[in-house]
């Protein structure tokens, strides 16, 4: 008899295991309707898809140089050709090659930033806004004398002592960054530890770690998702800054920001050697603000609701200016 | 109900004290809720002691103090013969197989993020007592069965059920460790009043099948008329009356306790219409500055010269029936 009824809940267990594909789906339904967040994905997706495959798709090596072809302009300048769509820099380096080239560097340093100043700063807050007591007094005033302490004069001075490279520009960008995390962490857990959901799983004898991480953590995700995108907008600016110094990447390393320095002494001659990596930069910025907008629309449900009428009202009318439009044309 | 030799929880002189801060120029002043003060029951195995009060009377700090949840500030609570007043956190951990707490907010007391089956089977893991995902689907499907919710429903997430339901798989958590003691802090109060007789049901019928003994915090009189064996009247912090069900109902002793009786409903609309509504004016005392003598002196209709300055005890005015009042 039990048997049979812990088979029951067996199967509906395994079944309902699918049940994010049909989640999938309908977010993607939803993502048709919001134009503007749909852009940012489709950009986000390409920015993606171009740093993957750089090396299949750059027309040229991103460091070959022609000492013949320098300051090349753009295909649609008299001058211009289309072997290099967005001419070429002082060295004879094709400035879409290097575009494209480029976004890998700023992808994976976004990226990587944004997991581990996340991962630490989000544990950190769990602990101080959970714990509270000493460990939030101890968090929380390290949080407050690194944010006191200029971020870029600390990342000057790293570089500076190790030695710039891809890694250092990640380590240091991430001890410059998790603070955010921490607090607004901290700030959520303070609010959701006196759910009564949490209380239920002290009351039933979870230990902390399993409370933070499976009651309140889960509860903190599309918060956390938002402010991680927007965080990866700044990281994707910030990288650019460190390079444009020189204490980013370094050549022949390519990088948006390091293009933008070194095109800067010919701006007044050659646009387009700061122009195309600017505009790289700016669109990538936007995408992922589009998203992350988008993002905390349908994670807030009231805000999805708002907008699902606003879709309806939008259709009907649409219907009842079709049904007035074949009404007046019938009699 | 014949009360068993020894009480399964005992509390004695129990008091709760919050701070709340300081105030003056210096700090100096120091401020303190008198939540709960000098409160002592038993609850016999196997029964139920209503806990009626107004909301800000104590009573759900009275039930989360014995839960261990809130610290005592004074006195003891014993649970089996066992003092729990001052064990580590540990030891409360372990005492969580045994007692346990059904919640008033059916809506909030459940993580929208986690399915049926993970809530019930909780504390089953957490406390090692199911090994596999078989033996949880085994236990689980049997709690839920028992709740009156269909195994399958396990695979679900708290949203997609009633307030009622949701209660049920509330109880369904509370009863998984099999405690022999429960608090339940107003489980039905933010109910339908239509599902509210089903739930009580259930608690009653669970409490026959597995032998519980609960401590029901309500105040909606009729439930705890119905559900309880023994009712304790709380005003301020302070048990004014416990007695027997039937004898609170009908010969109440306690000003306090006449007044509430009289604010409910009759379902009889000529005997409804002749009866008489004691209605008390006045405030309830501050719960940072309570006065001398009796709390319920600023709204008692019997006031006398001596409630202002002396506090009633709680003396036995009958067999069973005990109130702290001068009359």
């Amino acid at each position: 008899m039990t048997k049979t009824k812990a088979n029951d809940l067996e199967q509906a267990l395994s079944r309902s295991r699918y049940e994010w594909v049909d989640k999938l789906k309908e977010l993607g339904r939803e993502l048709r309707r919001d134009t503007a967040g749909f852009i940012g994905v489709v950009l986000i997706t390409a920015l993606v898809l171009m740093a993957v495959f750089a090396p299949l798709i750059s027309p040229h090596d991103p460091t070959e140089q022609d000492l013949t072809a320098r300051l090349v302009p753009p295909v649609w300048y008299e001058k211009g050709s289309w072997g290099h769509v967005f001419g070429t820099d002082h060295l004879g380096r094709d400035i879409l090659s290097r575009a494209i080239h480029g976004s890998r560097v700023s992808l994976w340093v976004g990226v990587s930033v944004v997991s581990l100043a996340g991962g630490f700063g989000v544990v950190m807050g769990l602990l101080a806004g959970y714990l509270g007591g000493r460990t939030d007094a101890f968090i929380m005033r390290w949080v407050d004398t690194q944010v006191a302490f200029p971020g870029l004069l600390l990342a000057l001075i790293i570089l500076a002592v190790i030695g710039p490279s891809l890694t250092t520009v990640v380590l240091v960008l991430s001890l410059n960054g998790w603070m955010v995390y921490g607090r607004m962490t901290r700030s959520a857990v303070l609010a959701i530890r006196q759910s009564p959901y949490v209380e239920a799983a002290e009351v039933v004898g979870c230990r902390w770690p399993r409370i933070i991480f499976r009651h309140i953590l889960p509860n903190l995700t599309s918060s956390l998702l938002t402010l991680g995108i927007l965080e990866f907008a700044r990281i994707v600016l910030a990288e650019a800054a460190l390079s444009f110094l020189g204490l980013g990447i370094q050549p022949p390393a390519t990088s948006w920001g390091l293009d933008v320095s070194m095109g800067k002494n010919y701006m007044f001659m050659a646009w387009w050697l700061v122009t195309i990596p600017g505009c790289a930069i700016g669109i990538t910025v936007l995408a992922i603000n589009l998203v992350a907008s988008w993002l905390r629309l349908i994670s807030d449900p009231q805000e999805r609701e708002k907008q699902f009428a606003r879709h309806m009202a939008g259709s009907m009318r649409k219907a009842m200016v079709l049904k007035a439009e074949t009404e007046r044309r019938q009699p | 109900m014949t009360p068993a030799a020894s009480p399964l929880v005992q509390v004695k002189d129990l008091s709760v004290f919050f701070d709340a801060g300081r105030v003056g120029f210096w700090g100096r002043k120091r401020l303190t809720v008198h939540a709960v003060e000098g409160v002592s029951f038993d609850v016999y195995a196997g029964e139920t002691l209503g806990l009626v009060g107004e909301s800000g009377s104590g009573k759900s700090t009275t039930g989360r103090a014995v839960l261990r949840r809130v610290p005592a500030t004074r006195g003891s609570i014993h649970f089996q013969g066992r003092d729990i007043t001052h064990i580590d956190r540990e030891q409360v951990r372990a005492l969580s197989k045994h007692m346990q707490l059904i919640f008033q907010d059916p809506f909030a007391s459940l993580n929208p993020r986690l399915k049926i089956f993970d809530i019930v089977a909780e504390p089953l893991f957490v406390h090692g007592l199911v090994k596999n995902m078989r033996d949880a689907a085994e236990a689980v499907a049997m709690l839920l069965e028992r709740v009156g919710l269909p195994p399958d429903a396990g695979a679900r997430y708290p949203h997609a059920f009633s307030g009622g339901q949701r209660q049920r798989v509330g109880i369904a958590r509370a009863l998984a460790l099999k405690p022999r003691f429960i608090v339940a802090d107003e489980p039905v109060s933010a109910l339908d009043v239509s599902i509210r007789a089903q739930v009580v049901n259930l608690l009653q019928d669970l409490q026959v099948e597995f032998g519980l003994t609960y401590l029901f915090i309500a105040h909606d009189l009729a439930v705890v008329r119905h559900i309880s064996h023994r009712i304790a009247i709380m005003y301020a912090g302070k048990i004014v009356e416990l007695a027997d069900r039937d004898l609170i109902y009908d010969s109440p002793v306690h000003p306090y306790t006449k007044a509430l009786l009289s604010a409910v409903p009759i379902p009889d609309p000529p005997v409804q219409r002749a009866r008489k509504r004691i209605i008390c004016a006045g405030e309830p005392p501050n719960p940072m500055d309570p006065p001398l003598g009796c709390r319920f002196q600023s709204r008692c209709p019997h006031v006398m010269h001596r409630c202002r300055w002396e506090e009633p005890p709680l003396t036995e005015r009958a067999p069973g029936q005990r109130a702290a009042c001068w009359l």
